[in-house]
This record gives structure tokens, sequence and C-alpha cells, in this order.
């Protein structure tokens, strides 16, 4: 439990700081109500559209691709704590695995994935 | 903590997952439940691995990871690929075969 | 980290048909438009090179990665079929990838990387290594399944078999973590040594671990009640994919689960028996009831799969050394005769009309005679009439049952085997019998490659069938350095 308390402390700081900021601003700031102050902020222009609405496709095929390669990188996390104990073998093993990450690459991109129309 | 903690959790996630599975409709959703219970897996597997003192179920959990990505994407692009054709996500409407 | 070393040799065949995979992947960006001959070519020889690597592990058995791979007789024979069986599967595809299916180069690529994921099924002594060559081998077919894009039969069967086979990976990788938990270990000599000591029911925990793991297994060997998927994904599958999944796909999964079983014994009773009794007979009653009633010719083959697991399951059950080298001998027969039944429906069917009704196959020895023989024997091998092969590797596989005491297992297998005569005999009777409907659809022109690797499976379950004594003593050499 003594460990947590650090945590706690922490969580207690922040939220409180929190607090004291808005509840500051509620009490010394001038308060000139006005509609464009409701509107969600954009970019600072009115919005365009409702949020919320359907996203095309292609929009999915992007992430996704990002979510493949993404995520082969956790292995390069254990390949570094361990890259100085098996050396070269380590680098030649990475290298080979990186190549067949671009040849993955490569393939999407010639398939047309990646073509924004 | 004790280990029990840990594996009381997962075990609880893995079978939400296993029920949102069963019963829920949307391919999504399964979907989602199926990695639920993967992770479910991976918090068993970092658990005992603290436990048993060896690393070989943390680099386990790698592999899981890479694989449910993989799975990932082959599972999201049949979901498109479905809804592109049949315009719906529900699984008891995919069924021009019998189960 | 000191034994941190490649050993080359013992991943041989896996790594051959990867790179394999990648360079057709390759040419297929780089040529688009190569002919789809030529590219077949280059994978059959690829093959052909992968084939020898593995036959190079049979005498040389060697433990590799810190005991993830071990090449031996084992991973040597279940590579050699695993091989076969794709080699066949591309025979079948050569001349129809391009019209029927968009992509070939990608289709090639896909069935070379799920051969590789089988290949490490076969030689992986960890579950690890299992693991990802179940994995490897699942993701390729769930692709290779769907195929048919525009067929909303492909993508229903695609999408089923994804959902069920990533649901059961969950079940696997759970069962993994428990058995992980308690041995310390994913390695399978490890958890030999754990089971031979505790015994399988020494902690509940590790019963649960190894029950959710036979789900895994019972999934892709298609057992009772883990077979629903399959004759759904068998219909909506491209004709060879189908053929490549009854029989690479199982083989895999059997390869996988007599390694993880053989880990399993110990001396003390060991408590599996009677589950594995229970599966195996289920299968063989419900797969070969429900055939009966098919009328599509690729359904009604997908439960007899469903049935034939079950007869293998018997050989799992004996656990003796005829038992392991009947459930080889089994497989081996099986690739060929299942790849040729699937690859008869394969070569009628054109584009617009699949050649998979009872109906379709009318009066079908006036015709296509070359078709009908070739349909008949290998339904006549399927239902295991001598001296056609499938005969003797039931043969095998029901007398080591007996040997291991399986009685009434044995002879639940016999009477389903009877019952299943009626839907296999009942095709030929279609062909040979029954006159041609006059408004039948037109049937495929002929097509070399196919062809070819029809009549070789017409000639291996003829030359395993008349002699098989060769094959076994080889096969029972393995299963003694099993056990």
């Amino acid at each position: 439990m003594e460990k947590l308390i650090g945590l706690l402390i922490m969580i207690a700081v922040g939220v409180g700081l929190a607090l004291v900021f808005w509840g500051l601003n509620r009490l010394l700031g001038p308060k000139s109500p006005n509609v464009v102050k409701d509107v969600p902020f954009e970019t600072g222009r009115a919005p365009i559209s409702a949020s919320g609405r359907r996203m095309a496709v292609k929009f999915y095929m992007i992430a996704i691709l990002f979510v493949l390669f993404d995520i082969e990188m956790i292995f390069l996390y254990p390949w570094a704590v361990v890259f100085r104990d098996i050396g070269a073998v380590a680098l030649v093993s990475m290298m080979i695995f990186i190549a067949v990450l671009v040849l993955g690459l490569a393939y999407i991109w010639k398939r047309g994935a990646l073509e924004w129309q | 903590m004790p280990i029990e903690y840990y594996l009381i959790v997962a075990a609880i996630l893995f079978s939400i997952g296993v029920l949102g599975v069963l019963t829920r409709r949307n391919a999504i959703i399964v979907f989602l439940c199926i990695e639920l219970m993967l992770n479910a897996v991976n918090l068993t597997l970092v658990a005992f691995s603290n436990h048993v003192q060896n690393l070989d179920g943390q680099v386990f959990v790698f592999f899981v990871m890479i694989v449910a990505a993989a799975e990932v994407a082959v599972g999201l692009a049949l979901i498109v690929a479905i809804f592109r054709q049949k315009e719906t996500v529900y699984v008891d409407e995919i069924n021009l075969m019998k189960w | 980290m000191n034994g941190f070393e490649f050993d080359w040799i013992a991943i041989a065949p896996f790594l051959i048909l990867s790179v394999l995979g990648f360079a057709v992947v390759v040419l297929g960006i780089s040529f688009p438009k190569m002919y789809r001959g030529t590219l077949g070519t280059i994978v059959l020889v690829g093959f052909a090179v992968a084939f020898l690597a593995s036959l190079q592990s049979w005498d040389d058995a060697r433990l590799a990665f810190g005991g993830m791979i071990t090449a031996d007789k084992f991973s040597s024979a279940f590579s050699c079929i695993f091989i076969l069986g794709a080699t066949l599967t591309i025979g079948l595809s050569i001349n129809q990838v391009e019209e029927k299916y968009l992509l070939y180069s990608d289709y090639f690529a896909l069935v070379v990387f799920a051969t590789a994921g089988m290949t490490l099924m076969a030689s992986g002594t960890n579950l690890l290594t299992l693991f990802l060559g179940l994995e490897t081998l699942s993701i390729a077919l769930y692709v290779l399944a769907g195929f048919r894009r525009s067929n909303e039969f492909a993508l229903e069967a695609s999408f089923k078999y994804f959902l069920l086979g990533a649901f059961a990976s969950g079940f696997l990788l759970y069962g993994i973590a428990l058995i992980y938990g308690i041995t310390g270990s994913t390695d399978l000599t490890k958890i030999s040594a754990y089971v031979s000591s505790e015994g399988i029911l020494g902690s509940k925990m590790f019963f649960a671990g190894f029950l959710l793991l036979l789900v895994g297994f019972g999934f892709k060997i298609s057992v009772f009640p883990f077979h629903l998927w399959a004759p759904d994904v068998y219909q909506g599958a491209p004709t060879p994919i189908s053929a490549f999944m009854a029989t690479g796909s199982k083989a895999a999964g059997f390869a996988a689960l007599m390694r993880f079983m053989i880990a399993m014994q110990s001396t003390t009773q060991s408590g599996w028996q009677d589950i594995i009794w229970v599966i195996a007979a289920a299968t063989m009653i419900l797969g070969n009831v429900i055939a009966l009633r098919q009328s599509n010719v690729k359904r009604m083959l997908a439960y007899s799969s469903i049935a034939h697991a079950g007869y293998i399951l018997i050989g799992v059950l004996a656990g003796n050394t005829i038992g392991s080298s009947g459930i080889i001998f089994y497989l081996l027969t099986y690739t060929f005769m299942n790849i040729g039944a699937f690859g008869v429906i394969s070569y009628l069917s054109t584009a617009e009309h699949e050649f998979i009704t009872l109906s379709d196959f009318r009066g079908l020895a006036s015709s296509r005679p070359f078709a009908a023989i070739a349909m008949a024997a290998f339904m006549f091998s399927l239902a295991g009439i001598p001296p056609l092969a499938g005969f003797m590797a039931k043969f095998y596989l029901f007398s080591a049952g007996v040997k291991a005491g399986y009685v009434w297992l044995v002879i639940i297998a016999v009477v389903t085997s009877m019952i299943s005569l009626y839907y296999y005999l009942g095709l030929v009777v279609q062909m040979f019998m029954r006159d041609k409907e006059a408004d039948v659809a037109a049937t495929a022109p002929l097509q070399p490659a196919v062809m070819i690797a029809i009549s070789i499976a017409m000639l291996a379950i003829l030359i395993l069938g008349i002699f098989p004594s060769r094959w076994v003593s080889l096969f029972q050499d393995l299963a003694r350095s099993l056990m």
C-alpha cells in the first residue's frame, strides 16, 4: 500500500489543480456569454457538418495497414535489449525481418492499397 | 498481490469474451469479444510469467499480439467485403448456408 | 545466451517454402501479366526442392532453436505429405485460377504460405511454434476460402471459418497459458516431464488447459462437436482449396495433436482416453449419418471428411506403434483420395456452373468416362473397398485400435464405414447407372494439369493399396523413434 501513496498524491494533486483553475476562472473571469463560444472548437471556424458520420472505407484500409506495421515493431524492443549479447546474428535476423516487412509494404503499394482515390 | 487476483480477472474477461461471441449478433462486436478473449490470455500469460519467474510467457504475449493484429486485418477486410455484398454485418443474417 | 545459433537444416522445408512464397509475391507484383503456367511451374519446382529438404531430416534427427523445433522422421514424413497435398492442389488450380478468380499469384503465394505453416506445425515441439504454425496456416486459409470474392457463398464461408477459427484460437491460447502457468514452460519435453511425474489430473488447472487445447486442435481437425464450420466452408471455398483444407490442414492438425498427445502420455492412468473415445465415436456416427442426407457433393465430402477424422482418432487413442504409423499411412492415402475426389469436381466445373449436385453427376460415365472412372475409384477408396488404399489404411488403424483394447470403438467404426458405403456408392450409381438429364449444363473443357493431378492421385491409391507393407514398415520405424 505504501507504494501506491505516491500515485494517490499524484492523482489528488492533478485533480485538485484542475479544480482550482476551473474554480478561479469561474470566480474571477469576466462573463460575456455569446453563441459562438458554445460551438465546439474546430480549428477556429464554424463546423461544416455534424460529427459521427460514416467514414469512407479507404480510411479503414490505411488504419489497418498502420496497425499491422506498427505492431510488428514490438519485436524491436526485446531485440534492442539483447542486441549487445547476441551481436551479428541479431543484426542479420532483424534485417531479414525488416526486409519481409518492406516486401509487404511494396506489395500493398503495388496492389494499390495506398491509392487515396 | 497474489497471482490469483490476476488469474480471476483474466478468467472473467475470457468468459465475457466467450459469452459475447455466443450471444451478440453484430459481427464487429463478436470480433471485439474474440479480441477480449485473446487479451485475457495475454493477462494470464504475463501473470504466470511473473509467477514462475521466466520470460517465456511474456515472449508468448508478443506473438499473440502479432497474430491478433494479422487476424484483425483479415477479419475486418472480410467484414467490409461482406457488408458490400449483403449490406449487413449481423451474423444471423449471413446465413445462405445452414450452420 | 550461449546456445544461440541458427540451425538452417532443421527448418529447411519451412525456410524454402517461405522464400518461395515471398518469391511468388514479388513475381506477382513485378510481372502482373506473367503466364499462370510459368508461375505454377516455379511453385512446383520450389515444392520439389522443399520435398527433398524434408526427406533430409529422415535419417538425421536434430533438435534446434533450444528445442523449439525438432526435425526428425515425424516432421519429415508429415512435411512430405503436406507438400504432396499442396502440389496436387496447385495442379488442380493451375488451369483454373485465372478464369475463375483474379490475382492468381496471391492465390499461389497463400497456398505456399499455408504449406509453410503446416511444416512448422509438424516440426514444432514447443507450444509457441505449434501455435505460430497453426496461425500461419489458418490465416492463409481464411483468405483462400473467400477467394471467389464475387460468389456470396465464398464470402460467407470465409467469414464463418474466420470467426470460428479465431474463437478456437482463443481457447487454444488460454489452454496454453494455463499449461504454462502450471509447468513453467511451453516446451513439450518439459511439459511431458511434468505429466509423467504428476499425471494429467495432477492439477485441475493443468487438466483445464489440456481440455482447452483439445478444443483448439479439435476445431482444426473438425471433430464433433467442433465440426460445424466444415461443410459450409468446403462448399463455399474454391474446390481445390476445399481439397487442401480437407487434407493438408487436417493432417497438420493431427501432426500437432500427435506431438502433443505423445507428450501427454504417462505411466499412470492419464484420464484423457475417455474423452477422446466419446469424441471419436460421436464424430464417426454424426459425420456418416449426416452425409447420407446431402445432395451437394462438396457437402457430402465435407461430412465424410469429418467421419474420417473420427477414424483417425482411433489411432491417436491407441497410442501404440501401429496406431501412430497407421495415422500417418491413413493421412497419406487420405490426401490422395480426397484431393482426387475434389479434383474431379474441380475438373468438371466451369466458371458459370459448379458441378456439385448429385444430379449433375447423372450419366457421367457415358459423357466423361475418365472423370467418372476416377471419381468411382476415389469413392471406392474412401469407402474402404479393397484393393484400394483406403481399405488398407482403415485396416491398420482399426487393428491398432483392437490391439489397444478399444474393441467397441472399432465396432462402431466398422458399422459406420458400412453406412458410408451407401452415400459413396450412391454417387457411383448416379454416374454409371442413371441416364443423363436432358438439360444438363455443359461441362468444362479438358484441362491437362488437372487430369495429370487426378491420374497421379489414382495411381497413388492403387500402389498404396496393393503394396502397403513397404510404406507401413517405414512409418513403423518412425513411430518407434517417437515412443
